[in-house]
């Protein structure tokens, strides 16, 4: 390898991951693993019924039992009663109405978890059970189940002619079931009051900062009495957006005066988080002869369970990329998410294009089977490029490779004929199928994901580079969820000062301000913007010391890359450091988007990541099971910035895509969901798991630092309805609903 | 006579579990408390992690006696005899394990909280059988879910390793 | 909670006199999840941990006894899948490698859940549960131990030590529909095993009744179309027919993992599948 003007391990380099020697020793400390002497278990009683009215609440039994320290209700918040990430609608326990089955109630603590289940126990609720409101569709109508009602936001875009239509029209419905994010540490953590009522909380989330402005505006503190620590995460995918245990465990400890611990078991877990929006749709196309999109008409309902959560953004993507990443200048859009008895939904990887992205791929193929046309030909004749015109009439002004993306995806090798082994065909140890009764098929999707939050929102990320001794420390509040963003962090600080030891150290609210969201695809563009700006600026605090040094003016000394030059010399950054740390903190913005208009109308995004998959599939027709055997991909990154890690986002997504197509949904019936756990809610295994091939498209993006986009949604956004195409392709079944069930397949 | 004896909640009990080698006595213990428990939260010993403490996730893959299992399925106090080995006796000190160093080096780690489960069973697995062919170890492997890989980097991490183990770097 | 760790059959059968209602423990794969989830709660635990005759099995005249204590698996040892492949098979998609190496036979017959992979293979072998007490030892018919979804005729007293299998000369096959390809619960299973020296040809549906099924019409229907000398059935329609009368006998309820139709459709393709691989 050519020696080059930087530190090892800068960008686009293998470097290796700061937290991994201790996650494969087993000495990470995730949330779940927390301890300190003389804590107390917390745990949540929550309610049993879709939708009731609390007729009694008594919790004096519990209270009545050895080792039970305190139990808190609604009557002992002190503060805001209600929290919530966009708006505060969801109580932090019910009072007089529950809205969904798993609704806290009350919580306690106590010395062990077996005492605390027992007082959950204990507590006394009667019920006045009402009828619950399950059905989406219905909600619009039904009496109102929430002082902010059953509309939670309805979004319309209306661009380009009305009367447009053309050669051929395909019309069509479709339907996505609930996922789960299904991360595998479960909610978790541990609260610690200071002699001073203060707290610390020490959690797995995605966002501290947000995370304690609930927490204190719930508990009426000031926010600089709760300082959260990010515990280690295991896994998010969206569903550690909304707080959980946060301001119960903050509370019990609180009114304990005990540090508390709790953590919840899997079932909890399946109604403690959001999950992604089932959805329903209407699509109709109208299309030239040859291909060309003229029109697209677009109705959608989401069902966002009984609390907002971030509804109101997930309903945004869905209407703004519901026609994919196709050039049409006229559409009509409605896109409503609503509130029921189900529960509740919000973030998940994908965040409203991976629903819509089904509906639009299922149109797509129809499309070209109308018209006679290659698939592919069809996606590459109206695929979106530089300079086009989006739905909200923004224009595309950074790198849209997308006919790159497909080209690339499709390039890839087909895979083997079908195995002649029974554990490589549909059904596996089963043993269901032979050879001769599997049929092959290939399916293609593209997808279009926003990168970072939209709409207006104003969206910021902090970070502290400091360098000291030779050794540069990156402070920030961004949470490493397992993506790897505290190698990107320490990469880019390599890169930009060329010094080689590099400390990521995960800040507390209290040390650094908000780094924001990790979501949206969006911290090494927010975060890692925030610490490249950090870095640039502490590389100036050493040049201008070098000039103070030297006796030369500012304008003597510049930089190279990562070295100092003057009039007499040039010095590695690192070697020119002044006694004295140099700390700099700064806080970085993304370029303004703007709220869309009553038509739907605006720029209101910052930049959009696009890929293609194509999937192979073996389908055993009569029995209408699935094995996925192979999926290819072109993404649209940028640049690449480490390759391991980006491939890990690629395949990791493309398999949750996958799940998502042929086993993940949670049943929910009457308001009740029926497989809260994993012996029912089923994760793709090491024998489901498929071969991908992932090609990267890399044109650097004008506005990202480096170039680079964020990598980790574009992945699950078309990989599963590739795979439902594949499905399709091999069976001939219709298949307008997402999971695929056998059934679906065999009985059509 | 070895019975544990008769307790009733809240009342304590003791008992001795010979894990990584090591006599521990677990004291205060509610006899109902899983062997994950008892190592995470009795011994400190938080490598075994608790995903879905209903056997299906492999993510507290331990070895009783020699066969891996899912410590949340085990109760501990039934568990006097055995040979309980986890994840934090596969390294040797500050050594990795060759398949703790693969992982790593294949990108097989994100989150992290299926990584000691499948430590100890991918470990598991070569010891029984070095060379085993890509379906076997997706048959051994497949009580192990992860989430965020898609597997793809584990299976590398599997061949790297059985590969320099066979002299064929 | 108590556990009590015997190490011999006489103390456990005595525990058990003197206190019948104490669970009894094997590989704890069902037990412990609804003790960690806080679903039970018993007073006394009764591991079978110590008894190391348990876990043995041994060919005894035409049949083979399996210990309570033999694990899934043991079941994949060659040496007792040769004797019993459908049994096998049917051991190899249960759980994980973890919950294989730690679950047992016993253990899947006391829990009887409708979705008990040995349930219908055991069925279609015509095998017997040994129960011993302190007052003796009788047995009993598969279809006269599991009395109903997660019911059985074990009393309270009684330990159930072994399965006598009948050995039976000729193929086998347990298949078995989940909606993953590892590590899943059936929605519907099938066990078909055929009897070379006694002609017959015998069924089991599993998932798809409150007990295992046995499909005897369809049994004595088929084994007069057998051609038994060439050892095969030259009709395929013979092999839909037989799928066709399997799924009659098949009993579903619609549940969160499949409908009442999958189920017996998946019977009637199973089990033509399963007898066409035969015969």
């Amino acid at each position: 390898m050519a020696v080059r003007d930087r530190a090892r391990g800068g960008l686009g380099t293998e470097a290796a991951r700061p937290d991994g020697i201790p996650k494969v020793r087993g000495d990470f400390a995730f949330s779940s693993d927390l301890h300190v002497d003389g804590m107390l278990w917390g745990r949540t009683l929550r309610s049993p019924h879709p939708h009731a009215r609390i007729r009694t609440l008594d919790v004096t039994p519990a209270l009545a039992i050895a080792g039970v320290s305190a139990v808190i209700t609604a009557d002992d918040v002190p503060g805001e009663l209600h929290y919530g990430l966009i708006s505060a609608d969801q109580p932090v326990f019910a009072r007089d109405v529950v809205r969904f089955v798993g609704e806290p109630i009350a919580a306690v603590a106590a010395d062990h978890p077996e005492t605390a289940r027992r007082a959950l126990e204990a507590i006394i609720v009667e019920y006045d059970v009402l009828t619950p409101l399950v059905d989406a569709e219905a909600a619009a109508g039904w009496e109102p189940i929430h002082p902010d009602g059953n509309v939670i936001r309805s979004v319309v875009i209306r661009r380009g002619d009305a009367a447009a239509t053309g050669d051929v029209i395909v019309e069509g419905t479709y339907e996505i079931g609930m996922q789960d994010q299904a991360f595998l540490g479960p909610e978790s953590g541990l609260a610690i009051p200071a002699e001073d009522g203060s707290i610390d909380l020490h959690v797995a989330t995605q966002w501290t900062h947000s995370d304690r402005d609930q927490v204190a505006a719930c508990l009426a503190m000031p926010t600089d009495m709760i300082r959260l620590h990010l515990a280690g995460v295991g896994g998010a995918f969206g569903a550690r957006e909304d707080v959980s245990m946060q301001v119960h465990a903050s509370l019990l400890a609180k009114v304990a005066r005990r540090p508390v611990k709790m953590s919840y078991l899997r079932d909890e877990s399946f109604v403690g988080h959001v999950h992604r929006h089932p959805a329903r749709f209407w699509m109709r196309h109208h299309a030239d002869r040859d291909g060309t999109l003229r029109r697209v008409e677009v109705r959608t309902t989401f069902d966002g369970g009984a609390y907002a959560s971030s509804s109101m953004a997930v309903i945004g993507n869905a209407a703004r990329f519901s026609v994919g990443p196709y050039r049409v200048e006229s559409v009509d859009i409605e896109a409503t998410a609503v509130r029921t008895n189900n529960p509740p939904c919000g973030a998940m990887r994908g965040f409203g294009s991976v629903q819509v992205c089904f509906a639009h791929e299922s149109q797509m193929d129809l499309l070209a089977a109308e018209l006679g046309m290659d698939p592919v030909e069809l996606r590459l004749h109206n695929a979106l490029r530089t300079g086009d015109r989006l739905p909200t009439g923004q224009v595309l002004r950074g790198a849209a490779p997308v006919a790159e993306c497909i080209r690339a995806a499709m390039a890839h090798p087909m895979p083997d004929a079908s195995p002649d082994e029974v554990l490589a065909r549909p059904g596996g140890a089963g043993r269901t199928s032979t050879a001769t009764e599997i049929r092959r098929g290939t399916g293609l999707a593209v997808g279009i994901k926003n990168l970072m939050y939209s709409e207006g929102e104003n969206d910021t990320a902090s970070a502290t580079v400091r360098l000291a001794g030779g050794v540069a420390t990156v402070k920030s509040a961004a949470a490493e969820v397992g993506q790897g963003f505290v190698t990107i962090a320490q990469q880019i600080v390599r890169e930009v000062l060329g010094v080689e030891e590099v400390v990521f150290h995960s800040a507390s609210t209290a040390e650094v301000a908000s780094a924001g969201s990790t979501s949206a695809s969006r911290q090494t563009w927010m975060s890692g913007g925030a610490v490249a700006q950090a870095s640039r600026l502490v590389a100036a605090a050493i040049c201008q010391a070098v000039a103070l040094r030297e006796g030369l003016t500012p304008e003597e000394v510049s930089l190279d890359g990562t070295t100092v030059v003057t009039p007499t010399a040039r010095i590695p950054l690192a070697d020119a450091v002044p006694d004295q740390p140099i700390e700099i903190a700064t806080t970085f913005h993304h370029a303004p988007t703007e709220p869309l208009d009553e038509d739907g109308q605006g720029d209101a995004d910052v930049s959009f990541a696009f890929a293609a998959h194509r999937a192979v599939v073996d389908v055993d027709p009569d029995l209408g099971l699935v094995r996925v055997v192979q999926i290819t991909t072109g993404q649209d990154v940028g640049r690449v910035l480490h390759p391991t890690q980006l491939l890990g986002q690629v395949e990791g997504g493309t398999v949750q895509g996958m799940g998502l197509a042929v086993m993940e949904e949670i049943v929910v019936q009457d308001g009740f969901v029926k497989n809260p756990s994993f012996t029912d809610y089923l994760l793709p295994t090491t024998l489901d798991a498929p071969e991908i091939l992932a090609t990267f498209i890399e044109e650097p993006e004008p506005d990202a630092p480096f170039g680079a986009k964020g990598v980790g949604e574009p992945p699950i956004i078309s990989s599963g309805p590739a795979v439902v195409a594949a499905i399709r392709d091999a069976t001939g079944a219709p298949l307008r609903r997402m999971p695929v069930r056998p059934a679906d397949v065999a009985l059509g | 006579m070895t019975e544990t004896n008769p307790t009733a909640w809240p009342a304590e009990s003791t008992y001795a579990l010979r894990v990584n080698g090591t006599e521990h006595q677990v004291p205060d213990s509610w006899v109902g408390e899983s062997l994950l428990h008892v190592l995470r939260e009795r011994l400190g010993l938080y490598g075994s992690k608790n995903a879905c403490e209903q056997g299906e996730c492999g993510s507290c893959t331990v070895l009783v006696d020699g066969r891996p299992v899912c410590a949340c399925l085990e109760l501990a106090a039934g568990c006097i005899d055995a040979d309980v080995r986890t994840v934090e006796c596969v390294a040797a000190g500050e050594l990795l394990h060759d398949v703790q160093a693969a992982l790593l080096a294949e990108g097989g780690v994100q989150c992290g909280f299926c990584t000691p489960g499948f430590v100890v069973a991918i470990s598991e697995l070569l010891d029984r059988s070095p060379d085993p062919g890509p379906l076997e170890v997706r048959e051994a492997l497949s009580g192990n879910l992860c989430r965020c890989t898609g597997y793809s980097r584990i299976f590398e991490a599997v061949t790297s390793v059985v590969e320099v183990r066979r002299g064929r770097p | 909670m108590t556990v009590l760790l015997p190490d011999s059959l006489d103390r456990a059968l005595a525990h058990l006199a003197a206190e019948p209602g104490a669970h009894v423990l094997a590989g704890g794969t069902d037990f412990m999840v609804e003790v960690n989830y806080g679903h039970r709660r018993p007073e006394t635990v009764l591991s079978l941990r110590r008894l190391d005759d348990l876990r043995m099995w041994h060919v005894e005249a035409s049949h083979v006894v399996l210990g309570a204590c033999v694990t899934y698996a043991q079941l994949l040892d060659p040496a007792l899948a040769d004797l019993m492949p459908g049994l096998a098979q049917a051991a190899r998609t249960v759980g994980s490698p973890q919950i294989r190496s730690t679950g047992t036979i016993g253990g899947n017959l006391s829990t009887a859940s409708p979705a008990g992979d040995m349930l219908p293979v055991l069925a279609a072998l015509d095998a017997e549960v040994v129960l011993a007490s302190s007052t003796g030892v009788r047995t009993l018919a598969l279809s006269e131990f599991v009395t109903g979804p997660k019911r059985t005729a074990r009393r309270a007293d009684e330990l159930l030590i072994a399965v006598r299998v009948p050995v039976a000369n000729g193929p086998q096959e347990y298949l078995k529909v989940g909606v993953r390809n590892a590590m899943v619960i059936a929605v519907a299973s099938v066990a078909v095993v055929v009897d070379h020296d006694g002609r017959t040809v015998r069924a089991a549906l599993g998932s798809c009744g409150p007990v295992p099924v046995r499909c005897h019409d369809a049994e004595s229907w088929v084994a007069p179309l057998v051609d038994w000398d060439a050892r095969r059935i030259d009709d395929p329609r013979t092999h839909e027919a037989f799928g066709v009368r399997c799924a009659e006998a098949a009993r579903p309820i619609d549940d969160h993992r499949s409908t009442a139709a999958y189920r017996s459709h998946a019977c009637r393709v199973l089990a033509r599948r399963a007898l066409a691989r035969c015969l």
